[in-house]
């Protein structure tokens, strides 16, 4: 079982690029250092991009979870910068 | 304060930023912005900022849009033609952007009055076209402690600064004083280019925008200067003048100065 306890849940299936990041990104800055956020998103582009620009945003990712209906759970931790 | 699923689609090209992220975006949306000029600096001030999603915009001018301020003026149409160009303004930005505040001022700004129109905003732009403007605007804001951004723009070229107070030289550290009436020509007698008044605008928008979010480095303790014939930029380094009548170790400027204007200098 996982090893982490997920504090959020956002749902970016219904919309597209940038808005997918952006909705993850406002999300992870409403959660405090260390917690945990589940990003549902569509295959394809979204899960090619959305974990890499997360990534590159300084937080940790977790895991990614494929949910069997085309679409993936991303868990991320958050990574307070400054 | 969360972001709707419009302000989150609206400001996504924020957002996205690492330097403004959600943060920077609520940063923008709660700040308080005073634009002294609705003429050819104020009108990208005002646009920039209200897409922005700059929370609350004041604008301050006395005139109405006349057909001669149309090359520049982008904020105004020829629909506006005769309107106050506080009122044209302010339907230009809620057209933008309704999440926007507009606050309008019909009046010049005066020893009188300027104090108690800056006292509730965070940052102030001077957009005006004038001597006498200039000097009020950074004396009142030297004496009130707010932050400000300088431009100025005639024929090809066009100059800013920033005053934030503790922080570099205010404007009349650098001009002393005004210079003598008709020792220069405003732009109505010397003409401008109307996109001069854009790169200039928009860079003061940008000096509006990094002090809100507090991102990057001001033009505070530096003068730019753009000469668009020759295609350069140049920052001229300015220390504070500890002799500084207004801003220095002893002031002898205490009370806000109307200077005189000439008569033909009188409109924006």
């Amino acid at each position: 079982m996982a090893d982490y306890k997920i504090d959020d849940t956002i749902d970016i299936t219904d919309v597209v690029c940038p808005v997918t990041f952006v909705k993850a990104k406002v999300a992870l800055e409403e959660l405090d250092d260390g917690q945990i956020l589940a990003v549902r998103m569509n295959n394809g582009e979204p899960v090619q991009n959305v974990p890499r620009s997360i990534k590159e945003e300084g937080h940790q990712i977790l895991k990614l979870n494929d949910n069997g209906d085309d679409t993936f759970t991303l868990i991320v931790r958050k990574v307070e910068d400054e | 304060m969360s972001f709707t699923n419009e302000q989150v689609e609206r400001y996504s090209r924020h957002i996205i930023l690492k330097e403004v992220g959600a943060k920077g975006q609520k940063k923008l949306l709660n700040a308080k912005v005073l634009i002294i000029g609705a003429g050819g600096l104020g009108a990208p001030v005002a646009m920039y900022l209200a897409a922005a999603g700059v929370g609350t915009i004041g604008i301050a001018d006395a005139d109405e849009v006349d057909l001669s301020n149309l090359q520049r003026q982008v904020i105004h149409t020829t629909a506006d033609l005769g309107k106050a160009k506080v009122k044209s303004a302010k339907e230009t930005m809620q057209a933008i952007n309704p999440d926007v505040k507009v606050n309008t001022y019909r009046k010049f700004i005066t020893s009188e009055n300027i104090m108690d129109i800056i006292k509730d905003y965070d940052f102030i732009i001077d957009g005006t076209d004038n001597f006498p403007a200039k000097f009020l605007i950074n004396d009142a804001c030297v004496m009130a402690g707010k932050p400000f951004c300088h431009a100025g723009i005639i024929r090809f070229k066009g100059q800013l600064m920033t005053y934030v107070p503790g922080e570099g030289p205010c404007y009349r550290c650098v001009f002393k004083d005004p210079p003598p009436k008709d020792a220069v020509p405003t732009c109505k007698q010397a003409g401008v280019i109307g996109a001069m008044a854009g790169v200039i605008g928009s860079l003061q928008a940008m000096e509006a925008i990094k002090y809100i979010i507090g991102k990057g480095d001001l033009l505070t303790g530096r003068l730019l200067t753009y000469d668009a014939l020759t295609m350069t930029f140049r920052t001229v380094k300015l220390p504070k003048n500890h002799e500084c009548p207004v801003c220095g170790d002893h002031p002898t400027i205490t009370k806000l100065i109307d200077y005189e204007q000439a008569e033909c200098d009188m409109h924006i």
